[in-house]
């Protein structure tokens, strides 16, 4: 089971945070920053996992992380998972987030927060693993978003028109532009079928 | 109601959404805390209203800020009221609000069970999938107990997407309310055969969990299991079975016999890493279940998944597995010895430590020194602080099983700076030179050289640092000064004015064991005629060196440069006068002091004829009888009671006993001349009271500290106190007792102090060679009467 899924940047603040198990938001926060400390001290050519840290659940729990450029995406599991597959299922989460984003960046994560929770939800599902399949996660992803497309409909008009003239706030542009590209590098890890 | 629609549509553009808010907070950044809590306030106001959209998007932020550490609990109602919207969207953002932020105790939740089933039952598959999703997050008993059939209802739904969720979910509700297990295990079990890839890897996951708590449980649905790991092609579903495979074997070993097989087969024929290393591990642990030997078989795959471990993750996982393999299997592993070295070479600090613990479970006797020297190399190299603590400490452990160059493997290890282990060095050096006489020649010359480089070492004056080495040093020479080839040069050594700088205790030992030195010195030096002049030159240089130490501000070191000023100038007078000092020098530090086991007290035997449980005098009152074959000398003041036949013991004694002896031993104090009384006030307390107990007692207001003459804690009162009152009640046993703590007072001192009082000293006369364990040489019967036992 998975206990809790966490990207962070490079400075340790939360970009999105999702825990299988409750806490009160101060434990989540010292979590958050306990899971930073841990694995920003790696080196960037040692094994994706460690034990997990104090406050949640210990040893355990692993925590396997993937650094993509400014972000780290951190899961915490248990025993029953197996650690290269969640590996894998990080691979396949943030390819996901690339096709949906189109050359997914931080700054999308920043601001879209909730479509990531969105997105992940299709593939993570009260701690357990729903779907591993691209395709299919995709697919029902565009699908919600054309329920919401169809749902906003007239009225949703003004706002979005308002929404677009805000986002038109030209100083801003260049940063949603350029600033802190992901670059996904595809490994050549086998096909998860 | 136009003018209604378009001012609300007005009013929404105003309102800030969740772009906004993060931009907002952004911009913000030196007083983000306030501007977060406007914008609460804000929220505030949103939820006030009617509109729903409004409102959602008001819990869409409110979700973002949980994320950032604020607590949203007082919105829940809120987000109950968003949930309900009939809107996807809306409902899509009041459960991911619910799944962040409800728990078990959150009140509310009552409210959403009627939602939640309407939301199951919905025409919308996306309603339900979000309903699903969120409740799987705040799934409490009740919710469970309510919705459990709903949800199972929901496993055979027509589509693949609702199957596949309900079935997942299903492991949430069995987890808050078992009862349901019973009744959908059936239908669960309908799914690990559904025609959907997606609804069977759901089934699977889900039977997986739960045979890991519950292994027996599941073991029938082995074969079908072992069907689906046969046909299936997708690697989750895979890595699940063979995990459960791993759980089920310890069970039942037919299982384990059919499964390599189809094991070794997938590893053979996979591309993938993680199902790969899943297979390797369900095989090791079926063939140490099977325990059939087949180490052969075990190994070639060891080596097969070794050079496939191009990537760091998998070496560390090769490692465990090995590590696993070890505890039932050394001798499979031993092969491996070589690879296993090279890790300790691979830049991941936690693969290091890995194959650290792997070879301290592979050392024997063969390799021991292969493998030591192979450390002390990494040792060297070695940066940070964990990895080379935690090399030291193994290295220790394993020199420590056998004794072979474990001086020169110390004194290496000293000359490293930077490590915390300066007392446990210390202690070994100080134990392997005690306990191996074969070796003290040699480890007194390393330790002569030790003192010698004090200088490196004194740098650093850490608690545990390495100049805890120098105390071992110190002592060691001292003691077995005998072995030293230059006395004269260690003695200068020990006296460098640089040695002030070392922390107290280490001068106290080096004090002490320049005096034993001495000893030895004058010996040798006194040997030889005509050379008198020598001899008075080493006194004159203690005299010289040991004013440093006397101005110590650390009182022992104090206590002991006085005491040896002193003795060394009378010497020097005696050596003026040309007499031969040198015995009586060395008398004084003369008698070995062997390190003894813990329980060597019991081992003692008592000697015959000697009954421990007997007054050794006659105790002051004549209840006692006395009638164990010993000549009674007592002066028997009261006459005896009826006579007792039972065997005197430390029984309760009871009231009129005390009060008897009381009034002899007052009575026996008042004719000894050479009694000191005591001062009348307190003769009046024992004259009053009838016993100690009776004494009343007061709870003293400790928050005051009371003022005590040459007392300066207020606990040591109270101690005091407690001390005194037990004296009381000891004085009226035996004398024997009262010696036993004295000693005890004692026998706390530094093991340094090498006076011929010490407790250690039961066996005198037996030198205790290589032993384990420290044993009086009861055998021989070699027991000194010891008059203080």
């Amino acid at each position: 089971m998975i206990k809790a899924i966490l990207i962070f940047n490079n400075h340790g603040k939360p970009r999105l945070s999702k825990f299988y198990e409750h806490y009160s938001e101060d434990t989540e926060q010292q979590i958050i920053r306990e899971t930073f400390h841990l694995v920003s001290k790696r080196d960037e050519n040692v094994c994706n996992f460690l034990e997990g840290g104090m406050l949640i659940g210990g040893s355990e729990n692993k925590l396997i992380y993937r650094h993509y450029a400014t972000l780290y995406f951190v899961f915490c599991v248990d025993s029953s998972e197996s650690g290269l597959g969640i590996l894998d299922l990080i691979q396949v989460f943030v390819e996901t987030l690339d096709k949906c984003f189109e050359n997914v960046c931080e700054l999308d994560l920043i601001f879209h927060v909730d479509k990531v929770h969105n997105i992940l939800a299709e593939m993570v599902m009260g701690g357990m693993v729903l779907e591993t399949n691209m395709n299919e996660i995709i697919t029902q992803v565009d699908a919600q978003n054309k329920m919401e497309k169809s749902e906003a409909g007239i009225a949703g008009a003004p706002a979005r028109a308002v929404s677009a003239v805000k986002n038109m706030n030209l100083p801003e542009m260049p940063r949603n532009i350029n600033i802190g590209d992901i670059s996904i590098k595809v490994p050549n890890l086998p096909s998860f079928k | 109601m136009a003018l209604k629609i378009v001012k609300g549509s007005i009013d929404r553009m105003f309102d800030k959404n969740l772009q906004d808010l993060v931009r907002g907070i952004r911009n913000h950044k030196e007083d983000e805390a306030k501007y977060i809590s406007t914008c609460i306030d804000e929220i505030k106001q949103e939820l006030k209203q009617d509109n729903i959209a409004v409102k959602a998007n008001a819990v869409c932020k409110l979700t973002y800020l949980q994320m950032l550490g604020y607590d949203v609990s007082w919105a829940a109602f809120n987000i109950v009221e968003v949930m309900s919207s009939s809107k996807f969207t809306y409902k899509r953002i009041g459960y991911l609000a619910a799944s962040q932020c409800f728990h078990e105790s959150t009140d509310v939740i009552m409210l959403t069970t009627n939602q939640i089933r309407k939301d199951l039952s919905s025409p919308n598959q996306y309603d339900t999938g979000v309903a699903l999703t969120g409740l799987s997050c705040f799934v409490t008993p009740d919710l469970a107990r309510d919705l459990a059939n709903d949800i199972m209802t929901l496993m055979s739904h027509t589509k693949p997407y609702i199957r596949k969720k309900a079935v997942l979910i299903m492991y949430k509700v069995f987890l808050k309310y078992p009862e349901s297990l019973r009744p959908a295990f059936p239908r669960l079990k309908e799914k690990l055969e559904d025609p959907d890839p997606g609804v069977q890897s759901a089934a699977v996951n889900v039977i997986c969990e739960l045979a890991r708590r519950n292994p027996k449980n599941y073991l029938s649905l082995a074969p079908l299991f072992f069907k689906l790991m046969t046909s299936s092609t997708n690697n989750w579903v895979l890595i699940k079975i063979i995990k459960l495979f791993g759980a089920l074997t310890p069970l039942e070993p037919r299982l384990g016999k059919k499964l390599i097989e189809p094991l070794t087969n997938l590893i053979h024929s996979t591309s993938a890493m993680s199902l790969l290393y899943e297979c390797v591990n369900t095989v090791i642990a079926v063939l140490i279940s099977l325990s059939s030997g087949m180490p052969n078989h075990s190994a070639s795959i060891q080596v097969s998944f070794s050079r496939h471990a191009h990537t760091f993750s998998l070496k560390y996982l090769g490692l465990l597995a090995m590590s696993k393999i070890l505890k039932t299997h050394p001798k499979s592993v031993q092969s491996h010895k070589d690879l296993i070295l090279q890790c300790l070479d691979d830049k991941d600090e936690s693969i290091r430590l890995r194959a650290l613990d792997l070879l301290y479970g592979m050392v024997s006797k063969k390799n021991l020194m292969e493998i030591v020297k192979k450390l002390m190399l990494h040792v060297d190299k070695a940066e940070g602080t964990t990895y080379r603590d935690e090399l030291l400490t193994k290295i220790i452990d394993i020199c420590s099983q056998s004794n072979y160059q474990y001086i020169s493997i110390l004194v290496e290890l000293t000359r490293l700076e930077g490590t915390r282990h300066g007392h446990l060095i210390a202690s070994q050096m100080l134990d392997v030179a005690i306990r191996v006489k074969a070796i003290r020649a040699f480890a007194v010359a390393q330790m002569a050289t030790l003192l010698d480089n004090a200088h490196l070492l004194t740098g650093n004056t850490q608690r545990n640092g390495i100049c805890e080495v120098l105390y071992a040093a110190a002592w060691i020479c001292g003691e077995f000064s005998e072995h030293l080839e230059e006395p004269m040069a260690t003695l200068e050594a020990m006296l460098r004015p640089k040695v002030a700088t070392l922390p107290g205790h280490i001068q106290a030992v080096y004090v002490q064991n320049a005096a034993k030195l001495f000893a030895t010195v004058l010996r040798g030096q006194e040997g030889a005629p005509a050379d008198s002049t020598v001899a008075q030159e080493t006194s004159q240089l203690l005299i010289d060196r040991l004013p440093l130490f006397v101005q110590s501000s650390n009182l022992e070191v104090q206590e002991r440069a006085s005491c040896i000023l002193q003795l060394v100038k009378y010497i020097q007078k005696l050596q003026q006068k040309d007499v031969e000092v040198a015995e009586e020098v060395t008398a004084l530090f003369a008698g070995e002091l062997n390190p003894v086991a813990p329980k060597a007290q019991k081992k003692v035997p008592v000697p015959e004829g000697l009954d421990l449980d007997v007054w050794i005098n006659e105790p002051p009152s004549g209840s006692e009888s006395e009638d164990e074959g010993r000549k009674s000398k007592g002066k028997a003041v009261f006459a005896k009671d009826e006579s007792r036949h039972t065997k005197p013991r430390y029984t309760e004694v009871d009231e009129k006993e005390l009060a008897k002896r009381r009034e002899v031993r007052k009575a026996e104090q008042a004719n000894n001349p050479f009694y000191i009384k005591a001062s009348p006030s307190s003769q009046k307390v024992y004259q009053d009271g009838v016993g100690v107990e009776h004494i009343p007692v007061v709870q003293i207001d400790l928050s005051v500290p009371l003022k005590v003459p040459g007392m300066p804690m207020s606990d040591q009162y109270v101690k005091l106190e407690e001390e005194r009152r037990e004296r009381n009640k000891a004085d009226k046993k035996k004398k024997k007792d009262k010696k036993k703590r004295e000693k005890g007072e004692k026998g706390r001192r530094r093991r340094g102090d090498s006076g011929p009082e010490s407790e250690e000293d039961i066996t005198p006369a037996h030198m205790v060679d290589i032993v384990t364990e420290e044993m009086p040489e009861s055998r021989d019967n070699h027991i000194r009467s010891d008059p203080d036992l």
